[in-house]
């Protein structure tokens, strides 16, 4: 693979981009060597005399004619145990090792291996000679941590006999473990390491209807806004609103499997806080720490701005990796938005002609095929897995209208929008009622109907329905005040309250409040629907509204998220008893 | 020998051409020399085979194509670093202007700094009292934060930052090993007297450091001043395990000069004319603020920066608002109703306080006061609204207690003397006893434990 070694000089530097000119023979997306350091590079763009580079490190001190030397392969990943836990930069380089070897600042030019090539993997080799391989048959399973089980597999595009197998034991990752014939004839050594250009998908056999629900305990997201397994989602909000804060939630909390955290220019306390909520963090489903099944991208804001426009691509690339296993795998992107600036920052360089605010025209075709690569999918292994992506977008000046959020809204099927005053309130997780959207919920009606209960869609259309209503009524409160409303209205208004404070509302940092089972939220529903039928009927009788706001019966309600913890769910009967007894009395004195 | 280059290709604006050089890097820095003996200091921004781009730092009045005598000299923009620089007045590109003399230099450092590692940073948790209750109650500054305060133009936010820097404290903290390092960048003459005035009185100058770009000293040199001040608070915060709070003031005045460099350079603009890098650029700056593992040290950082027009939305405060943790808005409304510090709470927010207050840190009440605190506040805004559409009369009577804790709020929970020095635990008592003002009903962020144990009737 690497006899094409193509040699040329720098003739300009510009930023991040580097120019070669008078040497022919780099292609497209090639990996380069650029200087004296041999900084990472791309090649990006090639015109009649000149190659255009992408440097991922900081180009300071570099100097023309200075060497460039083609590695005559695509930015490629290094797929292979060692993934999970990790924490890497932008083009798959281990944060922990950098540090090990520069110290707290990342200087520049280090040299690492994206995955460590000598340690001994215990492997238990799953073909034997005579065996028919083709592109995704698994050839070995190796334990990669507690919860994950790692299985090597054919790379995609590699057919034929497996000639001979290793027995079980400890190899690396660059040992061969089988090798194989093919039907030419030709013997393929091969290893548990597989190389995967970043900007190409990883092949499928078939791509599937979305079936199953991604639950993450998120009362607002699970009932209001759901997202499928396979599905995309976008959550945009202007600083402060709590974008990250709702990926670490699902991050922490969702039922996939393995979680890809890409953190794309933020903050390098966010990077450290997950790095250490996660270690610590014990998931509940197998009692062990959530960051057995993380994989950590961190290309902050400070770092170099090409390996940040990389990470997006890196990251997707490992949950394909992943999908192919038959694993279900989350992505939470923080913040795409930084990824298009970096997309604007390059094409700057590069003189493109700029479309809406600076940013390139190929900026929508970018996010489609970003967001494309998820789904549920038939691997060609005949396993099944899931890539969903939860993007989150920071518009500027939380504008939704500019031109990212409105690109990604194109290609994205559920809508979390993160509503300012929500947040100037405190309100969390701030997702608008109004203004979001999931298409899901209609094909995974039939799921929930089997898996949370019967009544679930409907309580949750008659949720959507009450804050319609309110939000209508409360035009007419800005205006007027609530007290000339007629009471079929104030009760309207006093039971959206309680959906909005006591179930839309979640507490992040309460122990019990920051996971919600399908079932409590379902429970929930009916205890406070079951309040608004009783109390309608109360109305009708012309009760004022007041009297049943004095038993207190609508803050006991609010308080139910904290008073009815997650193991003891049949207390919520003597909450449906309570709601009885208050309303008979009530009924009885109006009656009469 | 390093070669040297006669005369200039091109001048347009602060950027000259030279032509016919060889071995120059990017970033290396330029000795421009004219004739009459002046030296000017300039830096590679684009190289390409035999030509360089040079932004001169001083401006390029008075070149000429064949006046000046250029040198490259073989490094990158470095600043001479040592535990002396305390106490002492620098220049915006670091030379010293206080009368005495060059420091001797423990070491040179690069002023573009490094990305800190994730892995070897450390995650913020201290409580900094600063004695203002809306900062201390509501958007807690933590050590190792970024913390900017969004101003305008009239007000009070000079007053702030003297008032956080004199007042703030550890829990439990000494304060020998603190520093200030302070970096005014197109600030007028009378703020950088005033701040250097305030800093004597406190009795603190021995322990800030200074750099001086006034508004009128050159524009390009403003892009170097902030880089110089985190290079002296790294140094002093890693290398001497001493606790540095940054200012940067005037943000506003950073991105304009480097939009104006910008433009010379013919970039393409992205929002309002700024560069498409400004993000990329301020991050730089901002996300040097935090701690390490196996250093004692921290840098704390307090930009201001006044909103062109007010407008939250400019390009500027938002690009900050997205990089930093959190912000301290302050308010115009505020401040003409008299109100010192005019902070405006709703929008106000520190990222990194949920996990440095409550038990352990101030107080257990901490975290649902504050939360509280802010429900019930923005509720105050939606009853003032409705009050200006059908009169304060007629409201209902729990909108009108609102409209009492919101007015009782603002000036007696934010509103506070200049000098006035508050503990959190009297911030926290503060908060509850203005809840008193609303019907217990209202408070449906506080647990029964904490209402059993705080709330006093």
């Amino acid at each position: 693979m690497f006899w094409n070694m193509v040699k040329g000089t720098i003739y300009e530097i510009n930023g991040p981009v580097v120019k070669v000119r008078d040497v022919k023979g780099f292609s497209i997306s090639e990996l380069v060597k650029v200087g004296n350091e041999k900084l990472i590079g791309e090649v990006i763009g090639i015109d009649g005399e000149s190659t255009v580079i992408q440097v991922y490190e900081a180009t300071a001190g570099l100097k023309p004619g200075e060497p460039v030397v083609g590695e005559g392969m695509p930015l490629s990943v290094t797929l292979a145990p060692g993934i999970i836990s990790g924490i890497f930069d932008g083009i798959e380089r281990p944060l922990d090792i950098i540090a090990e070897k520069t110290g707290a600042f990342i200087a520049r030019g280090v040299d690492v291996e994206q995955l460590d090539m000598e340690k001994k993997w215990d492997a238990h080799i799953t073909v034997k000679a005579g065996d028919k391989v083709t592109g995704g048959t698994v050839i070995a399973e190796v334990q990669e941590s507690v919860l994950i089980m790692h299985k090597a597999m054919i790379p995609p595009g590699v057919e034929g006999t497996v000639a001979e197998a290793k027995p079980d034991g400890g190899y690396t990752i660059c040992e061969p473990i089988i090798t194989v014939k093919t039907a030419g004839g030709e013997l393929l050594e091969i290893p548990m390491l597989q190389k995967w250009p970043i900007r190409q998908g990883r092949p499928y056999a078939v791509r599937r209807a979305i079936e199953k629900l991604l639950v993450t305990g998120q009362r607002v997201i699970d009932t209001l806004f759901p997202i499928a397994k396979g599905g995309t989602a976008a959550i945009p909000g202007s600083f402060g609103t709590g974008k990250t804060m709702t990926q670490h939630q699902l991050a922490k909390w969702c039922d996939a499997d393995i979680i890809v955290y890409i953190g794309c220019g933020e903050r390098g306390n966010e990077m450290t806080q997950v790095l250490e909520d996660f270690t610590k963090l014990i998931d509940p489903k197998s009692g062990r720490p959530l960051m057995e099944r993380t994989i950590i991208i961190a290309n902050t804001s400070n770092m170099p701005v090409a390996a940040r426009e990389a990470s997006i691509y890196t990251g997707i690339t490992f949950a394909e990796y992943y999908r192919d296993m038959g694993y279900d795998v989350a992505i939470m992107a923080d913040s795409t938005s930084r990824w298009a600036e970096a997309l604007r920052e390059i094409s700057g360089r590069l003189e493109e002609m700029p479309a809406e605010e600076g940013f390139p025209a190929y900026l929508p075709s970018r996010l489609a095929q970003f967001y494309e690569r998820a789904g549920l999918v038939d691997n060609l292994n005949g396993s099944k897995g899931s890539v969903s992506i939860i993007g989150a977008v920071s518009p500027q000046g939380g504008d939704f209208s500019e031109p990212v959020t409105q690109n990604t809204k194109r290609f994205i099927r559920c809508f979390w929008s993160l509503d300012r005053s929500l947040a100037y309130s405190r309100h969390y997780p701030a997702i608008g009622w109004i203004a979001s959207y999931s298409e899901y919920f209609d094909e995974l009606e039939s799921w929930y109907e089997q898996n949370v209960g019967e009544e679930f869609p409907k309580c949750r259309a008659r949720f959507i329905g009450l804050l319609q209503e309110e939000s209508d009524l409360m035009e007419i409160v800005k205006l007027i005040g609530s007290d000339v409303l007629p009471d079929s209205q104030r009760l309207t208004l006093e039971i959206a309250r309680v959906i909005r404070v006591g179930y839309l509302q979640q507490n992040a940092f309460h122990k019990d409040d920051t996971y919600v089972p399908l079932e409590k939220q379902y429970r929930m529903m009916q205890v406070i629907l079951h309040l608004y039928d009783e109390a309608k009927k109360l109305v009708d009788l012309s009760m004022p509204i007041s009297r049943l706001r004095d038993t207190g019966i609508f803050e006991k309600l609010i308080a139910i998220k904290y008073d009815v913890t997650n193991d003891r769910l049949e207390k919520l009967e003597e909450y449906d008893r309570e709601i009885d007894s208050i309303c008979g009395q009530l009924k009885q004195e109006y009656q009469s | 020998m390093a070669l040297e280059y006669i005369g200039l290709k091109e001048i347009n604006g602060p950027l000259v051409i030279i032509e016919g050089v060889q071995d120059v890097a990017l970033d290396e820095m330029v000795d421009v020399v004219l004739d009459n003996g002046e030296k000017r200091l300039g830096q590679v921004v684009t190289v390409s085979k035999d030509k360089a781009v040079v932004q001169m730092f001083e401006g390029s009045t008075g070149l000429a194509e064949d006046n000046v005598v250029s040198h490259f000299t073989g490094h990158t923009m470095e600043l001479a670093v040592s535990k002396e620089m305390l106490g002492r007045v620098f220049d915006g590109v670091g030379r010293p202007i206080d009368g005495f003399g060059e420091i001797f230099p423990e070491a040179k450092v690069d002023v573009n700094g490094s990305p800190m590692n994730p892995v070897a940073r450390n995650y913020p948790r201290d409580f900094i009292q600063t004695g203002i209750s809306a900062i201390d109650g509501l958007s807690t500054l933590i050590r190792g934060q970024k913390l900017p305060i969004f101003s305008g133009s009239g007000m009070p936010h000079d007053n702030l930052a003297v008032q956080i820097v004199s007042q703030a404290t550890l829990a439990g903290g000494s304060n020998d090993d603190f520093a200030i390092v302070f970096a005014a960048m197109g600030v007028k003459h009378d703020v950088a007297n005033y701040f250097k005035r305030s800093f004597e009185e406190s009795g603190a100058l021995e322990r800030v450091v200074m750099f001086m770009n006034l508004s009128n000293d050159p524009v390009v040199e403003r892009i170097i001043t902030p880089r110089c001040a985190l290079t002296a608070a790294e140094f002093l915060a890693f290398q001497h395990n001493m606790h540095v709070l940054v200012i940067l003031t005037d943000m506003t005045s950073y991105a304009e000069a480097l939009r104006e460099i910008s433009s010379s350079k013919g970039e393409i603009p992205s929002r309002k004319g700024y560069p498409g890098y400004l993000y990329s650029d301020l991050a730089s700056l901002y996300e040097r603020a935090g701690m390490i593992k196996n250093a004692e040290g921290s840098v704390t950082q307090i930009p201001i920066l006044t909103m062109p027009n007010d407008d939250i939305t400019h390009p500027i405060p938002d690009l900050t608002g997205y990089i930093t943790e959190g912000q301290i808005v302050l308010e115009r409304s505020l401040h003409l109703k008299g109100i010192y510090p005019p902070v405006s709470v709703l929008p106000s927010l520190s990222r990194l306080m949920k996990d440095g207050i409550g038990e352990g840190f101030t107080r257990e009440d901490h975290p649902e006061l504050s939360n509280q605190l802010f429900a019930a506040y923005s509720k105050v805004s939606d009853a003032r609204a409705l009050a200006s559409v059908i009169g304060e009369e007629e409201l209902s009577e729990t909108d009108k207690q609102y409209m009492e804790f919101g007015k009782t709020f603002e000036q007696q929970f934010v509103g506070q003397k200049k000098f006035e020095n508050r503990s959190i635990e009297k911030t926290l008592s503060m908060g509850w006893e203005l809840l008193k003002l609303l019907p217990k009903t209202e408070l449906d962020r506080i647990s029964k434990e904490m209402m059993e144990k705080y709330y006093k009737e």
